[in-house]
C-alpha cells in the first residue's frame, strides 16, 4: 500500500496507521466511543496481508497483559479502549513501565467518574499525565487535535516507546475519534523480521539462542536495587523532558489574552479567537501536544506578555495545574473554563468566559 | 470557498450519512470538510444532527454555533437550530409534522415538501438525496456531478443500481428550490 | 571406600537436571514446587526447546520461578499469566510457552483469563499447583481450600455458607472445547512424580503440536501453611485432598 487520501473517523485512521506503521498486535475490548478501532482492524484483517495479530480479548485486564506480554517479547504492539476501560488497564501499564517496555495505550476519553457517559470529555488528563497506575512512573502521553495527528501519533507514539523503552499513551477525546476528516495514511511499511526484533530488541524473551536467558520483570525485593531502578528510570524521564516536548503555538504574538487548551478543544479555541478577533481582542493559543512532558517553558513564554490566561477543558480544571507551575506568577489571573460529564464547549462559550474573566469582570 | 452546515433530523432520517456523502464530495473537489455527528444531550429523544464544513482552508473547529446553512427535519431540530443560523444565511425545513415554523427575517428560509417529493419517487429511502438536491439547488457546496462520484465510490457494488434512484432524487430536490 | 570410588558413571541415581540454574530455592523444604521445577527443567532439555521456550511467572509462592530454570521468562501480574501466553503465543506460534500458577493466580484473581484462554484453545501448558492454601501470603484461603480446613482467613475452618464451596478448577476447564488434555496429577511419591512428568510432557508436546490448551493440575502439599511435618502432609493429602481432586485424565484428545 502506497501512501493514500481518504476520509474517515479517528478511530478507524488509528487502526489503518497502526496496519501501516507495521504493527505486529493489537489486543483490545469493545468500549464506546472507540469500538472502531477494533472493528477497523477486523474488517481489515491484516493478518491475511501483513502477519499482524488482531485479538479481541475477554477484558481489558486481559488485553494490557497481553500487550505487556507482547512488549516483553520485543513486539510492535497496542491497545486502545476508554476511560473506565482505561482504569481497569492501570495496573498493566505500571507493569509495563516497571519493566522498561516500550508500548502504546490509546484512550478514548470520555464522560466520568464512574461509568458515566459516552459523550467526549478530557477528564482523564491527571491519570495519563500524573501516573495514573502505581509508582513512580511516566507515559508519553500525546494528545491529537485531528484526525491526521491521530494517524500521526501512532507512529509517533511508537518511536518515542521504543527509542526510551517506556510506554506511551495517545490520550484523544471523544471528538476526536468520532469526527470524519481527510486524513493523509502513510505508506506501508513492513513488520519487522525476527532477526531485527532480535538485533533492535536484545532485552526481549525471544528464546535464549545464541545469549543468556532474559526475564522480564518488575520485581525486586532488595529496595536497595529497587532504588537504583527507579533512579535509572528518572534519568529516562529527565531525558525525555529535554527532548521531546512538542506544542502549537498560534497567534501568539503580540497577544493580550492567551488560551492553553489541548486535543479537539483547542480546535474550537481556534474559531474563538477568530470570533474574538472580528470584535478586536487579540488572543492566542498554545496547545501542548505532548501532555507529558508537558511545554512548561513554551507556556511560560506566551504568557509572559498576556493580560490573562484562560485554560479551557472538558474538565473541571486538571491541565491548568500546569499550566499554573509553568507561568508562576502570583499577579498573572489564570482561569479555567470546561464542561463536563460529557457536555462539549462551543467557541462563543470560550469567547463569553474569556470577555467575562478579563474584559468585564463585574458583568 | 468555505461553507459551514448543520443537518439535524431524527435517527433513521439519513442524516449523518447525508452529510457523508457531502463530506467525501468535498473530498473529491479536494477541500479540507470535517463530518462531526451529534454529540452532548441534543442527541437524546432520537434526534440526530451532524456539523459538516468544506473549506479550501484547513479547518478549524469541528464544533460550530452558527451555521451558513441549516437543514432541519423536524419540530425539535427547528427550535433547537433556527438561531443558529448566521444573520443572511440560509435555513431549509421539511415541512412535515412541522406545526410552528419559523419566524426568524434576517435569513432565507425555505420551506421544502422532501417527504412528500419523496413519497412520489416512490421509495422512502431516498428521502435524504431529495434533502441534499434541495441543500445544493441553494448552495454551490459540491458540483452535482461531484455526488454522482461519491455515491459510486462510497455505496457497495451491490447497491450501484439504486444510484440511478438517488440522482433522480437529487433532482427533484433541486427543482424544489427552483425558482 | 574412598568417595572417588563411589562418584563413577555406573553409580549415579540422580542428576541435577542441566536447565536448573544455580539459585538457591526459596521454597521450604517439603514443598512440591521444586520437584516440579525439576520436572520442568528435565523436559524441555529433552524435547530439546531450551532456545525457544518462553515461560511465564505467576504471583504466588512460584512468583521467582524465573530464576531457577535456564529459559527466557515473563513475570506477569498476579492472574495474568494465560493472557500473557497467549500473546506471546500468538506473536511467537512457534515458541514453546507455558505458564507456571498456583491456586490463587489460576483459580481466584486470574479465573478469567484461565477459561478464557483454554476456551480460544490457545497452544500453550499450563501447570497449576494445587495445595489449597496461599503459601506467600501467609497461609489465607484459597479456592480450593476444602471445607473444614484452617487457614489464617478461615481460622475457625472453611464453611460453605461463609466461604463457599472449594473450585474445582480443572473439571469446569475440561469441559471447554479448546482444551485438549487436562489431567491431575501429584509428586508425592516416586511413582507419582514419574506420572507426573509424562504428563507434563505430552501438555509441552501438545502446545509445540498445536493440539490446544493443556492444562496439569498438581495437587501439592504446602506443609509450612499447613502446620504439619512433610511426611504428615503427604498422608493428609492422600486422605482428604484426593477425594476432592481425585487423580488422574479429564480429558485427552
Amino acid at each position: 500500500m502506497s501512501e493514500e487520501v481518504r476520509l474517515m473517523k479517528g478511530n478507524e485512521a488509528l487502526a489503518h496507521a497502526a496496519i501501516r506503521y507495521g504493527c505486529d498486535g493489537y489486543f483490545g475490548y469493545p468500549i464506546t466511543p472507540q469500538s472502531e478501532v477494533l472493528e477497523t482492524l477486523e474488517s481489515e484483517m491484516p493478518w491475511e496481508t501483513t502477519g499482524m495479530v488482531v485479538l479481541q480479548a475477554e477484558s481489558e485486564v486481559a488485553s494490557i497483559n497481553m500487550v505487556y506480554a507482547g512488549a516483553a517479547a520485543g513486539k510492535c504492539v497496542f491497545t486502545s479502549s476508554s476511560s473506565p476501560g482505561i482504569s481497569l488497564m492501570q495496573e498493566g501499564i505500571s507493569f509495563i513501565a516497571g519493566c522498561q517496555l516500550p508500548a502504546l495505550i490509546i484512550n478514548v476519553m470520555r464522560g466520568g467518574p464512574g461509568l458515566g457517559t459516552i459523550q467526549p470529555s478530557q477528564a482523564d488528563y491527571f491519570q495519563a499525565t500524573k501516573g495514573g497506575g502505581h509508582g513512580d512512573y511516566h507515559l508519553i502521553v500525546l494528545a491529537p487535535s485531528s484526525v491526521q495527528e491521530m494517524c500521526d501519533f501512532v507512529g509517533l507514539g511508537w518511536d518515542l516507546a521504543f527509542k526510551y523503552r517506556t510506554p506511551a499513551m495517545i490520550l484523544a477525546d471523544g471528538i476526536v475519534g468520532q469526527m470524519m476528516e481527510k486524513v493523509v495514511l502513510p505508506p506501508q511499511r513492513p513488520r519487522r523480521t525476527d532477526e531485527e526484533v532480535r538485533k533492535q530488541c536484545p532485552w526481549a524473551v525471544t528464546g535464549k539462542k545464541n545469549r543468556e536467558r532474559n526475564v522480564i520483570t518488575s520485581l525486586e525485593l532488595d529496595s536497595a536495587e529497587m532504588e537504583i531502578l527507579n533512579e535509572k528510570f528518572q534519568e529516562t524521564y529527565r531525558e525525555i523532558e529535554k527532548n521531546e516536548v512538542r506544542y502549537e503555538a498560534y497567534n501568539i504574538d503580540n497577544c493580550d489574552y492567551l488560551l492553553v487548551a489541548f486535543g479537539s478543544i483547542a480546535r474550537i479555541c481556534k474559531k474563538a479567537i477568530e470570533l474574538a478577533a472580528e470584535q478586536g481582542i487579540k488572543v492566542g493559543l498554545i496547545r501542548p501536544i505532548t501532555l507529558w512532558p508537558f511545554p512548561y517553558e513554551a507556556v511560560a513564554a506566551a504568557a509572559s506578555n498576556v493580560k490573562g490566561v484562560l485554560v479551557v477543558e472538558l474538565n473541571a480544571g486538571q491541565m491548568i495545574e500546569d499550566v499554573r507551575q509553568a507561568i508562576n506568577d502570583k499577579a498573572m489571573p489564570i482561569r479555567h473554563y470546561g464542561r463536563l460529564g460529557g457536555i462539549v464547549l462551543t467557541p462563543d462559550e470560550i469567547l463569553d468566559s474569556l470577555k467575562n474573566n478579563f474584559l468585564n469582570p463585574e458583568a | 470557498m468555505k461553507a459551514e452546515i448543520i443537518i439535524a433530523g431524527f435517527g433513521g432520517q439519513g442524516v449523518l450519512s447525508l452529510g457523508k456523502i457531502l463530506a467525501y464530495s468535498g473530498l473529491l473537489e479536494d477541500k479540507e470538510v470535517t463530518w462531526m455527528p451529534a454529540y452532548g444531550p441534543e442527541q437524546r429523544g432520537g434526534t440526530a444532527n451532524v456539523t459538516v464544513i468544506l473549506s479550501d482552508e484547513p479547518i478549524s473547529s469541528p464544533i460550530l454555533n452558527a451555521f451558513d446553512m441549516v437543514v432541519v427535519l423536524n419540530q425539535q431540530s427547528l427550535d433547537k437550530f433556527e438561531s443558529k443560523v448566521k444573520p443572511g444565511g440560509i435555513l431549509v425545513y421539511d415541512n412535515y409534522g412541522i406545526h410552528t415554523p419559523p419566524t426568524r427575517t434576517d435569513i432565507k428560509v425555505h420551506k421544502i415538501e422532501a417527504m412528500e417529493a419523496t413519497m412520489e419517487l416512490g421509495s422512502s429511502k431516498a428521502f435524504n438525496m431529495v434533502v441534499l438536491g434541495a441543500m445544493l439547488g441553494l448552495m454551490p457546496i459540491v458540483k452535482k456531478e461531484t455526488i454522482g462520484k461519491t455515491l459510486k465510490k462510497t455505496l457497495p457494488e451491490r447497491h450501484h443500481h439504486l444510484i440511478p434512484l438517488n440522482e433522480q432524487a437529487i433532482e427533484k430536490g433541486m427543482s424544489l428550490v427552483a425558482d | 571406600m574412598e568417595i572417588n570410588e563411589i562418584i563413577k558413571a555406573e553409580n549415579k541415581v540422580m542428576a541435577r537436571p542441566r536447565l536448573l540454574t544455580d539459585a538457591h530455592m526459596h521454597y521450604c523444604p517439603g514443598c512440591s514446587h521444586g520437584v516440579v521445577h525439576k520436572l520442568i527443567a528435565e523436559i524441555i532439555d529433552e524435547l530439546g526447546q531450551e532456545d525457544n521456550t518462553v515461560g511465564v511467572a505467576p504471583v504466588g509462592c512460584a512468583v521467582f520461578a524465573y530464576k531457577y530454570i535456564d529459559v527466557d521468562w515473563v513475570e506477569a501480574a498476579h492472574g495474568r499469566a494465560p493472557a500473557v501466553a497467549t500473546a506471546i503465543h500468538r506473536l511467537n506460534p512457534e515458541k514453546l510457552v507455558f505458564t507456571y500458577q498456583g491456586d490463587g493466580d489460576f483459580a481466584a484473581i486470574g479465573t478469567c483469563e484461565s477459561i478464557h484462554a483454554a476456551n480460544r484453545g490457545e497452544n500453550i501448558a499450563i501447570i497449576f499447583i494445587n495445595n489449597a492454601i496461599y503459601g506467600m501470603t501467609g497461609g489465607q484461603m484459597a479456592p480450593t481450600t476444602l471445607i473444614g480446613m484452617k487457614t489464617a482467613t478461615t481460622p475457625y475452618g472453611r464453611r460453605v455458607d461463609l466461604n463457599g464451596y472449594p473450585l474445582v478448577i480443572s473439571d469446569l476447564v475440561a469441559k471447554l472445547d479448546g482444551a485438549c488434555y487436562v489431567t491431575r496429577q501429584s509428586v508425592h511419591t516416586p511413582a507419582a512424580v514419574r506420572k507426573a512428568k509424562a504428563a507434563i510432557k505430552k501438555a509441552f508436546q501438545n502446545a509445540l503440536a498445536k493440539k490446544g490448551t493443556s492444562l496439569v493440575e498438581i495437587v501439592s502439599t504446602c506443609n509450612s501453611g499447613w502446620k504439619k511435618s512433610p511426611a504428615e502432609s503427604n498422608k493428609w493429602m492422600e486422605e482428604n485432598m484426593f477425594v476432592k481432586y481425585p487423580l488422574g485424565d479429564l480429558k485427552d484428545i
